[in-house]
């Protein structure tokens, strides 16, 4: 797994992309996709290049280009995975592609997940829905470097059992001993035997010690907005609060201007804040 | 304010037979010398052939809402304040192809548009668009990611800069220390080349101040005569009277104003006149904001990106999958008024308005920045006293 | 008097009880009797008198709603610590879900006409359990509603979308 210092975009280079061609797809949910990209020859070692959090401008040819974020590292040579939740028009021509094809990528961009600055911490992870994907890649670093870190907490909330991302991840990270998952879904029947409620329910549940933690948060902005005030109540600050935040970009290096939010552009700056960085983001509507 | 020119600066004085030799030069070393010219009621900036194509003798009244041209101060070739539009377009352009992809066996092999080429002279750019130059040059050049488009054609281009002598209907720029002189050190104005129209008995005159080396060997090809203390004081004089006549101001704190007013009820209040055309960033001289478009032929083999101005009036602006994040006119007019004169200080560490009155003149409506930002404060105010 | 003692400070362990005062912690207590429940068992259903009040020590218990023809519909799930049943609270006493442990699960069992009576005679002790009560089932009802908002769900008007 490689995972090193965001690349430096070479101006000259800015809007091309490079083709990388489909190795694997695989279904996670209904509408929901990995796709596993194999960089092309003369830019394996440049591609394998990445932080958790940071995400990739995908592009189908003729169609358009998206931002998403990388969900992982596959093996050796610099391949990578995207997982993609088919909403709009790019992401279901996206979903069109099968094994051989090719797909135009630029970046990666933007900041991450501060693995390294958090190491000392315990850390807990709300992910909702989707936002379990750039989340991770950070998961799998801390398990790679796991004695460096306090106590590991993982809560997922998903719309219903049979959304639920990645299960057979969740799975083998929960049969750690050092690692507590734990999985919640909006609605359930019948057999299914875990949590139902809201993934606040969990951080109201789950042991933590304030002063020592660490919050990385993914999912929906409601969601998060909720997963902050049910993380302010544990005590665990907006200074100790990391998000990764969504807005509409097209360039991803802070030139087009479309994902400004206050004094940051997310593309750039984002799209992984600390929150205390953003304050207004869930004061302010349609900011 | 550099202080008033003095005749040791190397400052000339041109009249319009020099400026025409001027034009000739600059057209003689391939360059495209854009400049003001009247075309369909208005100031356009476009090629000129020479120095009979600026607009003599003509001015603009402008008010919110309105422009119109009428006869000026005879001969005056700069009488005018800033024409509908800037500059920006011939720096970064509205409408260009990024790169093209062609299919290949397997999958597609993509090719970046070459960067533009050809030199381009901009002629009788006012000190507040000179400072919008700068402000692109910062987005774009000192920002972190350089764009070599704008980077490209920004090389290319040579400035001559011409100082206000007379406030337009709508424009501020006194109270965004961006005019109506040139405010920053000469050097570090951006221009090649500063003149400032002035009369003394008789015809006007272009007292000219050379800045950079370029325009240093231009000035000293041109048949001009030195320019006198007289004359250096005749032309900061009717620069000062274009600042004394300057009739709207930008509130000075409106930095914080806005910032701590994202909340305030006024944005509805704005909301409910706002067409949400985007007249305002199309005329904007420091709006930067872009799109792009993908497409392929209709074989499908070959497909092109293309970049585009766009505007933050736009729903699909801040869409995400489900929709717009700002779907209310009120966001959307607060998201560009709260970038233009707040979130630019924290990003470039300066404002992003320059006073130049354009979208106060182009709005169809009339809608005006500088009295949206004061009643942000006066209703501040009220609501203060009520508790 | 050794089981309240135990259960006394087992309430001291118990967030929503922690910092009610020792004489109140006993009133509480002295309605408390320990219960068990198997995996699967049910601990009680909708429509039964609500006699009781629980704390639940260990294990996982969720709420359930039975549904003619259907499997049935879970809408909650409650895990160490949390308080269990609140229709002991208000007339006519009637549980309004099923709740069923779903791992070996430990309670406090309280006798609900037992903390009543209590209540009745002690208007100041009846406050404190409605203090520490009230913010737990508007926290549910929150959360209740949170999930109605179908969060994760694909947004309305995605065709026109543009990612």
């Amino acid at each position: 797994m490689a995972i090193t210092a965001p690349l430096v975009q070479p101006a000259s280079h800015l809007w091309s992309i490079s083709p990388w061609r489909i190795s694997h797809v695989r279904r996670e949910l209904a509408d929901t996709f990995t796709l596993t990209l194999d960089p092309p020859a003369d830019a394996a070692d440049a591609a394998a290049a990445f932080l958790p959090g940071q995400f990739n401008m995908l592009y189908v040819f003729g169609c358009g280009e998206v931002p998403i974020s990388i969900s992982g590292a596959a093996g050796e040579g610099g391949r990578l995975k995207h997982t993609i939740r088919a909403v709009g028009a790019v992401t279901r021509a996206l979903r069109q592609l099968r094994a051989g094809d090719v797909v135009g990528v630029r970046g990666p961009f933007g900041a991450g997940w501060p693995i390294d600055d958090t190491a000392g911490s315990d850390v807990v992870i709300v992910a909702g829905g989707i936002g379990l994907a750039p989340l991770r890649p950070a998961v799998e670093a801390i398990l790679h470097a796991r004695e460096r870190y306090g106590r590991f907490i993982v809560l997922y909330g998903a719309r219903s059992p049979e959304d639920i991302l990645f299960a057979r991840d969740l799975g083998r990270w929960s049969s750690r001993l050092d690692t507590y998952v734990d999985v919640t879904v909006d609605r359930a029947a019948g057999a299914w035997r875990g949590n139902v409620g809201l993934v606040t329910a969990l951080i109201a549940r789950v042991g933590l010690e304030a002063e020592h933690t660490v919050a990385f948060l993914c999912g929906p902005e409601a969601m998060m907005r909720f997963a902050v005030g049910a993380l302010a109540k544990r005590g665990v600050e907006a200074g100790r609060t990391y998000l990764s935040l969504e807005r509409n970009m097209k360039c991803g290096v802070g030139l087009c201007g479309r994902c400004q939010l206050a004094g940051h552009f997310v593309c750039r700056d984002g799209p992984v804040f600390r929150l205390d960085r953003i304050p207004n983001v869930f004061q302010v509507r349609e900011l | 304010m550099a202080g008033a020119t003095r005749p040791d600066d190397g400052a000339c004085v041109l009249d319009t037979g020099a400026l025409e030799q001027l034009i000739e030069l600059l057209r003689a070393d391939g360059y495209r010398v854009v400049g003001p010219q009247v075309t369909d009621g208005a100031i356009v900036l476009n090629t000129i052939a020479g120095a009979s194509d600026l607009p003599a003798g003509v001015t603009d009244d402008q008010e919110p809402g309105r422009y119109r041209l009428r006869q000026g101060t005879p001969e005056a070739l700069f009488g005018y304040a800033a024409p509908p539009q800037g500059w920006k377009r011939f720096l970064f352009a509205p409408d260009e192809t990024l790169w093209r992809a062609v299919r290949t066996e397997g999958g597609f092999r993509c090719e970046e548009e070459p960067l533009a080429s050809g030199r381009t002279a901009m002629l009788g750019v006012r000190p507040c668009d000179l400072r919008a130059v700068d402000i692109l040059d910062q987005v774009f050049t000192r920002s972190g990611v350089v764009d070599p488009r704008y980077q490209a054609r920004r090389a290319a281009t040579l400035i001559i800069a011409v100082e206000c002598t007379q406030a337009g209907g709508t424009c501020f720029c006194a109270s965004m220390g961006s005019g109506p002189d040139i405010v920053a050190d000469d050097a570090n104005s951006g221009a090649d080349i500063i003149l400032t129209e002035y009369t003394t008995a008789g015809a006007p005159l272009l007292l000219a101040r050379p800045v950079s080396g370029r325009g240093g060997e231009l000035l000293a090809s041109v048949q001009c005569r030195q320019a006198t203390a007289a004359d250096c004081e005749a032309a900061a004089e009717a620069v000062k009277s274009a600042a004394r006549s300057m009739g709207r101001q930008m509130p000075a704190d409106v930095a914080t104003l806005v910032g701590r007013s994202l909340d305030h009820p006024h944005w509805e209040d704005v909301a409910a006149r706002c067409l949400g055309c985007g007249n305002c960033t199309a005329v904007c001289p420091t709006c930067f904001c872009s799109t792009v478009e993908d497409s392929t032929d209709i074989a499908g083999t070959t497909a092109e990106r293309r970049r585009r101005w766009d505007s933050c009036f736009t729903r699909d602006f801040s869409t995400l999958h489900g929709g717009p994040i700002r779907s209310s006119g009120a966001a959307r007019y607060r998201q560009w008024l709260a970038h233009k004169l707040a979130h630019w200080w924290e990003q470039f560490g300066r404002s992003g308005c320059v006073g130049c009155g354009r979208c106060i003149t182009w709005c169809p409506v009339g809608i005006d920045i500088t009295a949206e930002a004061r009643a942000l404060t006066e209703r501040e105010g009220r609501t203060d006293a009520n508790h | 008097m050794q089981i309240i003692d135990a259960i006394g400070r087992s309430l001291q362990q118990v967030p929503v009880f922690a910092d009610l005062s020792a004489d109140y912690h006993q009133l509480v207590a002295g309605c408390g009797a320990l219960s068990v429940f198997q995996s699967g068992e049910t601990i009680y259903r909708e429509g039964a008198a609500a006699d009781s009040f629980y704390v639940i020590r260990r294990g996982r218990v969720r709420l359930e709603a039975h549904v003619p023809g259907r499997p049935p519909c879970i809408v909650d799930s409650l895990g160490a610590n949390d308080p269990l049943g609140w229709s002991w609270l208000v007339p006519p006493y009637r549980l309004q879900f099923d709740a069923k442990a779903l791992e070996l699960t430990r309670l406090i069992r309280f006798d609900a006409a037992c903390l009543r009576r209590k209540m009745a005679d002690d208007p100041r002790f009846a406050c404190a359990i409605y203090e520490r009560l009230v913010p737990v089932i508007v926290g549910r009802l929150a959360e209740a509603r949170r999930q109605l908002m179908d969060l994760y769900g694909q947004p309305a008007g995605r065709s026109q979308a543009w990612r």
